[in-house]
């Protein structure tokens, strides 16, 4: 019997049960559905997570004050001010690996205009951060270095402050007043959206390193920095720029071997790729259980299989009687397994296609469905189908021609 | 006059029934010539079902030789049987054994269906072994729309559709009143006299027995006669 043919018993025989096979079709719909729905679900959560990643600037490497040593007191971890406005213009002139740097203060402060006021973060960086942030303009401009140096008094505000400070009002030349000292809005950073960790990045003002530790933040030791922010020239060499930083600061510090840093190096993107891992091991997760689903779609399939072949012994006999050889009963009940598996699995695309749109529009969860996944789980359907499908037409194929003939 | 039909020498078949073995059939020898019509008759457990399956190659005989057209099948593989079934031997049953969701045409195409005959042939072979058996103005009808003398002759349609040697009818009138049975008798006596089909049938009734040429009784899993039936 060739496919054809087999194709068009298996058909007809479905057709016959039709309750039946949809009640079973159902199965196989509901686990790749769910398979399809949850993969988009976790695509959508990683791709935001990378985009996320970007959006903190690439090559990024974070230098803090204090030790990291485990174990024992770690007293004043960032906290003491052991980083220089010169370890960071060092770090940034003198090494190979690392493209630029800035020394970064922080704090909080209400910002003032007019008769608005919010209080939000100050962030005091020299021109570099912007570049080392990959923060682009949505107007205005940066400040300069000749502004760091004179300890300007011009800010650059996020794209939350403005809103909050200005509503509709261009911001770009106004005066605001931070901590009552008034400032000059010189340009406003484009939106960035949250971080990885959840904050909102553009609710921020970036000033003149200077500026920020003399007429807003104040500072407890003159030329000690909150932290200083460096970037590798290229991915590849992260590590090398965290060994030459480490190394430099050493040296700058007086720090012999076997004795503690007073400073530790974190790299962002290493960070940030723990995040990426969790959320894939999430999306796998999601998968897996998605797939127990089909698993049982395909066990629903098997048992009505089974069924079936219980139910047409008789007709398996006559079939034998009149020549039927093993291969062919064998190939007409896989076939009618593969038809019922295929089916539903094509439906299920529709049906978890259609969920996680709906998915993301309702619940405002971004999916992404990817041509992969709707492809493998195709042919992951149809793999249920001949392995679950197997069995019964095995034992179909198997049954002894009298007794299946004797069969009432 | 050539190789014969069906050529059986000291066949013996032993069922195994839990501890106990079975002997269905005893040192059974028979040889049937191309073309004859012979009524095997004995009561139940008598085994003469059990030849007729050994006979339609659906099981092996335990000991003995089987030749059917001078080919030994005894020893062949299930699916050389198989293909044995579907070439040279068809089967017409006390039940009819149709299949219910097919129509009588499709019935008939069943056996070339799995020769890989194409399509057209197919049905054109069918309506032919429906016309032979005059039953082809039901061709589109479902089993269940058929009266049991109309089934029966679609599974005779089907039994010969492949031009079989053999044909082994099991009771093949014990559901049909009298004169269906004539009726259909009498299609099997043209297929073995106009076809030169040679035809097995086993019943207990001695008078469809009076169609065949030849009469074998069976007792206790051997032939107790082996003898012509008188021209009436």
């Amino acid at each position: 019997m060739n496919i054809y043919a087999a194709s068009k018993v298996a058909y007809r025989s479905l057709r016959a049960n039709k309750m039946r096979s949809i009640l079973t079709m159902l199965g196989m719909i509901i686990g790749v559905a769910a398979v399809i729905a949850m993969v988009s679900i976790g695509a959508g959560a990683n791709e935001r997570i990378s985009a996320q990643i970007a959006s903190v600037g690439s090559n990024l490497i974070l230098v803090i004050p204090g030790s990291t040593t485990s174990g024992g007191l770690r007293s004043g971890f960032g906290g003491v001010p052991t980083l220089t406005m010169a370890d960071a213009k060092a770090i940034g002139k003198e090494l190979a690996a690392v493209a630029r740097a800035t020394p970064s203060v922080r704090g909080s402060a209400p910002v003032v205009y007019g008769n608005q006021n919010w209080s939000t973060i100050i962030q005091g960086v020299t021109p570099e951060f912007f570049q080392i942030r990959d923060w682009a303009l949505a107007g205005g401009r940066y400040f300069t270095g000749a502004e760091v140096e004179a300890a300007a008094k011009v800010a650059v505000l996020g794209q939350t402050v403005a809103d909050n400070l200005f509503g509709e009002e261009s911001p770009v030349g106004k005066i605001v007043r931070i901590k009552r000292v008034p400032f000059t809005v010189a340009g406003i950073l484009e939106k960035k959206g949250q971080s990885p960790q959840g904050q909102d990045q553009d609710d921020i003002v970036i000033v003149p390193v200077t500026s920020a530790q003399r007429k807003i933040l104040g500072s407890a030791h003159i030329g000690t920095v909150g932290g200083i922010l460096a970037q590798a020239v290229d991915a590849a060499s992260i590590g090398e720029a965290e060994r030459q930083i480490v190394e430099l600061l050493k040296q700058r510090h007086r720090i012999g071997p076997g004795q503690e840093n007073d400073f530790s190096v974190r790299n962002l993107s290493e960070m940030l790729a723990v995040a990426e891992e969790s959320t894939r091991i999430m999306s796998l997760l999601l998968g897996a259980i998605a797939s127990v689903s089909l698993l049982v779609g395909g066990i629903g399939i098997m048992n009505i299989m089974l069924v079936s072949v219980t139910e047409r012994t008789r007709e398996i006999g006559i079939r034998m009687a009149v020549g039927a050889r093993e291969r062919d009963i064998l190939l007409q009940f896989l076939i009618e397994a593969l038809v019922l598996a295929v089916t539903g699995g094509a439906i299920g695309i529709l049906a978890g296609v259609g969920g996680s749109k709906l998915i993301s529009l309702f619940a405002g969860w971004s999916t992404l469905i990817s041509s992969g996944a709707v492809f493998l789980a195709f042919g992951f359907s149809a793999a249920v189908g001949i392995f679950f499908g197997f069995y019964p037409a095995r034992k179909a194929s198997r049954l002894d021609p009298i007794e299946a003939l004797r069969y009432e | 006059m050539g190789v014969p039909a069906i050529e059986v020498e000291h066949l013996g078949k032993t069922y195994r029934l839990g501890e106990v073995n079975v002997e269905a059939l005893r040192d059974v020898s028979l040889t049937v010539d191309r073309g004859e019509f012979i009524a095997i008759m004995g009561a139940s457990g008598s085994g003469k079902s059990t030849l007729m399956n050994i006979l339609g190659c659906l099981d092996k005989p335990s000991r003995g030789t089987y030749r059917l057209d001078g080919e030994d099948v005894g020893s062949l593989s299930r699916d050389a049987l198989a293909t044995i079934r579907r070439m040279k031997i068809g089967f017409v049953f006390q039940g009819f054994n149709l299949l219910s969701r097919m129509t009588a045409l499709e019935n008939v195409e069943l056996p070339m269906i799995y020769g890989d005959t194409p399509s057209p042939v197919r049905r054109e072979r069918a309506r032919e072994a429906l016309r032979a058996v005059g039953i082809l103005d039901r061709e589109h009808h479902l089993p269940s729309q058929m009266s049991g003398g109309q089934q029966q002759r679609v599974a005779i349609a089907r039994a010969i559709v492949n031009a079989p040697s053999l044909l082994l009818a099991d009771e093949p009138t014990g559901n049909l009143d009298t004169a269906t049975s004539i009726d259909i008798m009498t299609i099997f006596q043209g297929l073995a006299t106009d076809r030169g089909i040679t035809m097995v049938l086993v019943t207990h009734e001695t008078e469809i027995a009076q169609y065949s040429k030849r009469i074998v009784r069976f007792r206790d899993g051997r032939i107790v006669s082996d003898s012509p039936v008188a021209a009436s």
